[in-house]
């Protein structure tokens, strides 16, 4: 392991310094790009505010926007996973739910959820509802599609021993199906949340008047390219949390899978 | 007379294989009496395993009939217990999960299925592996508990298809011994399904040899060595005779099948 810290690190660190070079050189138009430095300062400062910009909107506001966005991508991405989860359970069960169901999810699934920003709008108006709409829709997908995935992975096997000592159909269900499914539905919950993410920035672009996705635009609006970068940035480490976050709570409920694959 | 445990009845079985019809099973008449070790003998593809799972309930004949005590099989039942070719364990669950789960299922109190398995899972040899998970087991050891897992529903008829077919010759030894322990404790009725004669002579009573395609039974060769048998039964005069036997039958249909499909 210590031996590939210094690895992994050699791209960022090389890309910073490029940044960096670019930005003191003159290769990009000047104030049209910040500098890393100039991130850094602007991200501390909005992170922790300044005494001598208390008016500011870009001091001291981080968390309370970052508390926006995290609230909302996780009620939109327990909607989802309350909903996909069940749903999917059924749709690889049952073949009659499959085609009274199915059908509509494959047709609807290739519409990008900004294609649905002008309509979720429409309907909800520029409230937390249409956020929560847009974020819960896009999560939805992934997380249906690899349950019905994993519940028809299902081994014909274990489904045949099971009824051989006399499951029923629910508890085949429940205690055979389901955690058969479960490594593919932690699959889905994963780009789930990576999509809840996209989602919330597009929704507090338009949507809703609060959030990184709100900072992300209104700073590009007022010419703070270091806010942009530093919103970038923050979405990018709050995606990798959650994201290690759902990993962690799989590796927890998968032991016997770990177990598994160091066989 | 009670009826036999297991009675098939002039059982046919097609598959549909794209636009042509494939008969797998052709007028299989075969029955199991109670306490009876029954092997039935065939090589891959004749059909064997399709049989065990019409037993088991899994599969349907398309003609003919499959009684359970004299009732037709209508569904997996728990007296009807299978161990599969592949151990089919629930990665999920620990040995023990996986022991009582057919008690559990069936909703017995815990206090009865508790003793139960502790007896079961000391049967078998797997003590002191309770809280393991199978994916830290060998495969010997994987079957062992597929084994512990229907012993434990005490069931009627224990339906095997193979189940020491995937295991080296080392462990398939132990695991024939294990089950003619087994045997001599409960007196098991059991349906074994082989494409080993050795294995097929050494543990049963009955061997039923099949032809392949469409699946018949050519012959029932009752086996009558002493019990309780040992793995060295296998080297005695009475065994080879019926080994030879098997031998010259199994010739004899392969000769003709090349005679007829040239």
């Amino acid at each position: 392991m210590a031996r590939r810290v210094p690895l992994f690190l050699l791209l960022p660190l090389g890309l910073l310094a490029l940044w960096h070079v670019a930005v003191q050189a003159r290769w990009v138009t000047e104030g049209l790009v910040p500098s890393p430095a100039q991130v850094v300062d602007s991200w501390h400062t909005w992170v922790f505010g300044s005494p001598t910009a208390t008016l500011s909107p870009y001091s001291g506001t981080w968390l309370a926007n970052a508390l926006y966005s995290s609230r909302r991508v996780l009620q939109g991405f327990a909607l989802a996973a309350l909903i996909g989860i069940p749903l999917g359970l059924l749709i690889g069960w049952n073949r009659l739910v499959a085609r009274l169901v199915d059908p509509s999810i494959q047709i609807l699934r290739p519409v990008p959820i900004t294609a649905w920003l002008p309509f979720s709008i429409a309907v909800f108006g520029i409230y937390d509802a249409s956020a929560l709409f847009l974020i819960g829709l896009g999560a939805f997908y992934p997380i249906v599609v690899n349950t019905t995935h994993g519940v028809r992975d299902t081994s014909l096997l274990l489904l045949r021993a099971a009824r051989m000592m006399g499951a029923r159909p629910a508890t085949v269900l429940a205690k055979v199906v389901l955690p058969s499914a479960l490594p593919s539905i932690f699959t889905g919950l994963r780009l789930g949340v990576g999509v809840a993410w996209t989602a919330v920035i597009v929704a507090e672009m338009i949507a809703v008047k609060s959030g990184l996705g709100y900072v992300l635009w209104d700073a590009y609006y007022v010419g703070r390219m270091d806010i942009c970068v530093a919103t970038m940035f923050s979405v990018g480490l709050l995606g990798f949390v959650s994201d290690r976050a759902i990993l962690l709570a799989s590796q927890l409920l998968l032991r016997w899978r770990m177990l598994e694959a160091h066989a | 007379m009670r009826p036999p445990v297991v009675a098939i009845d002039g059982v046919s079985k097609e598959f549909t294989k794209g636009e042509r019809r494939v008969e797998a099973l052709q007028g299989i008449d075969f029955a199991v009496a109670r306490n009876e070790f029954a092997a039935i003998l065939g090589p891959s593809g004749c059909g064997k395993s399709t049989l065990l799972n019409m037993v088991a309930g899994f599969d349907r004949p398309t003609r003919g009939r499959v009684l359970f005590n004299g009732t037709p099989v209508d569904g997996p039942d728990p007296r009807r217990a299978v161990v599969f070719q592949e151990s089919a364990l629930f990665p999920w669950y620990t040995v023990h999960d996986n022991v009582v789960f057919g008690p559990r299922t069936q909703g017995l109190p815990a206090a009865v299925y508790r003793e139960r398995a502790t007896t079961v899972i000391e049967q078998v040899g797997l003590r002191g592996f309770e809280s393991h998970y199978p994916a830290e087991l060998s495969g010997g050891m994987k079957q062992r508990v597929g084994i512990a897992r229907v012993l434990v529903m005490e069931p009627e008829v224990l339906l095997m298809d193979e189940p020491f077919g995937s295991l080296d010759a080392q462990t398939r030894s132990l695991m024939q011994e294990l089950l003619l322990d087994v045997w001599e404790r409960h007196h098991q009725t059991v349906l074994f399904v082989t494409h080993d004669i050795e294995e097929a002579l050494l543990l049963a009573d009955s061997v039923s040899v099949m032809t392949a395609r469409p699946g018949r039974i050519k012959q029932r060769l009752l086996v009558e060595l002493p019990r309780p048998r040992a793995l060295d039964v296998v080297t005695s005069p009475v065994f080879n005779a019926l080994k030879r036997d098997v031998l010259a039958l199994i010739r004899e249909e392969s000769l003709r099948a090349a005679r007829e499909h040239g």
